[in-house]
């Protein structure tokens, strides 16, 4: 308990323990993990600005590839600098998160799909100005 | 036997017995949560929120993407080299802060120090490229007045510059107070709580150079 309290930043990745147990933490396999996640988010970035430039990818593709890149990337920076982790001690981080998500992709997904809709089905505005003069 | 003895019986790890006094296991079996937990769990339902704030943003943009009222568009405006730096930078100073935290949990001042103002220095760096990138689009003529499509990005990226340009603010005065107060327990967590928002902020221009500059810079002909 101490020990745990001793540390504020939230938790390195490592391996299973034992619930009930501390973690062993020491300096090198915390700095591992920042290092592991610092090179993890670094590929993916580089992938990021490859997948944009690159013919290898069908064209029409590339956006969707940049958003799983995205998701990827996200996913990482939560894990390795964030510490969400399946540790008991987050689950109500967790349970968060995913209501967060959850209305991040209502927004977002939801006004696209309304504001497509209303694009396709209603008169471009400068053939209403015209039938109003 | 009860639901709770059978869980048991099925997986000893979950026996209050066996998990360690004053242990927390997040389901209430070792007492109150400790502080630390709470004060973590209570700044991050406000990053959620601030999440859920730059998704309506992100909404406007991506549904004003193609409002450009005749003015330049995505690809004909933005330069690569500038968000790669500004991505380097950020990504550099969200590793130096969980050094920060490294060294604050091993209650080491001149480490913390020494991560904390490298962090500064590299978010710094953001802002300058970012402040020269604006004004560099208002000096052709592609200011937040031109269209639609410039208004929503000038709104989604410049309320993430003001953010990082908040939490500058706020690590100044984090180093101050390690300085003056030392490793004081209030003090480390006010700095967790930091050091989670400029890990959100992170994550934040991970969208941004993605699905903005990266999704923006592709030829129009390969969007949907």
């Amino acid at each position: 308990m101490t020990q745990r309290s001793d540390y504020e930043a939230g938790s390195y990745v490592g391996g299973d323990r034992v619930p009930g147990q501390p973690e062993k933490r020491t300096l090198s396999r915390e700095v591992g993990g920042y290092l592991l996640g610092l090179g993890l988010a670094t590929l993916l970035t580089i992938a990021s600005f490859w997948a944009d430039h690159t013919r290898e990818i069908y064209a029409s593709g590339i956006a969707m590839a940049l958003l799983v890149l995205t998701v990827a990337q996200i996913g990482i920076h939560l894990i390795f600098f964030l510490h969400i982790t399946t540790d008991p001690d987050n689950e109500n981080n967790i349970l968060a998160l995913a209501f967060g998500v959850l209305i991040v992709c209502l927004i977002v997904f939801g006004s696209l799909w309304v504001m497509i809709h209303l694009n396709n089905n209603l008169m471009p505005m400068d053939k209403v100005m015209q039938m109003q003069r | 036997m009860s639901t709770d003895a059978l869980r048991v019986a099925q997986d000893p790890a979950l026996d209050p017995a066996r998990i360690a006094p004053g242990h927390v296991t997040g389901r209430g079996a070792g007492g109150p949560a400790p502080k630390r937990i709470i004060v973590g769990y209570g700044f991050w339902i406000f990053l959620l929120s601030d999440v859920i704030m730059f998704s309506a943003f992100f909404a406007a943009y991506a549904v004003l993407f193609k409002s450009t009222a005749g003015g330049p568009r995505a690809h004909e405006l933005f330069d690569l080299r500038n968000t790669a730096a500004q991505t380097a930078f950020l990504l550099a100073s969200t590793f130096t802060c969980g050094m920060a935290s490294l060294a604050v949990g091993h209650r080491n001042m001149k480490w913390t120090q020494i991560a904390l103002l490298v962090t500064g220095l590299l978010g710094f760096g953001f802002i300058v490229v970012e402040v020269r990138e604006f004004s560099g689009f208002v000096a052709q003529g592609a200011g937040p007045s031109r269209s639609a499509f410039l208004s929503s990005f000038f709104a989604l990226v410049g309320c993430h510059g003001i953010h990082v340009s908040v939490a500058l603010l706020w690590l100044g005065t984090m180093m101050a107070q390690f300085y003056a107060k030392g490793f004081r327990q209030d003090i480390r967590y006010r700095f967790l709580c930091f050091s989670l928002f400029w890990h959100a902020l992170d994550i934040v221009w991970v969208a941004i150079f993605n699905l903005v500059y990266l999704v923006g810079s592709l030829p129009p002909e390969l969007l949907p």
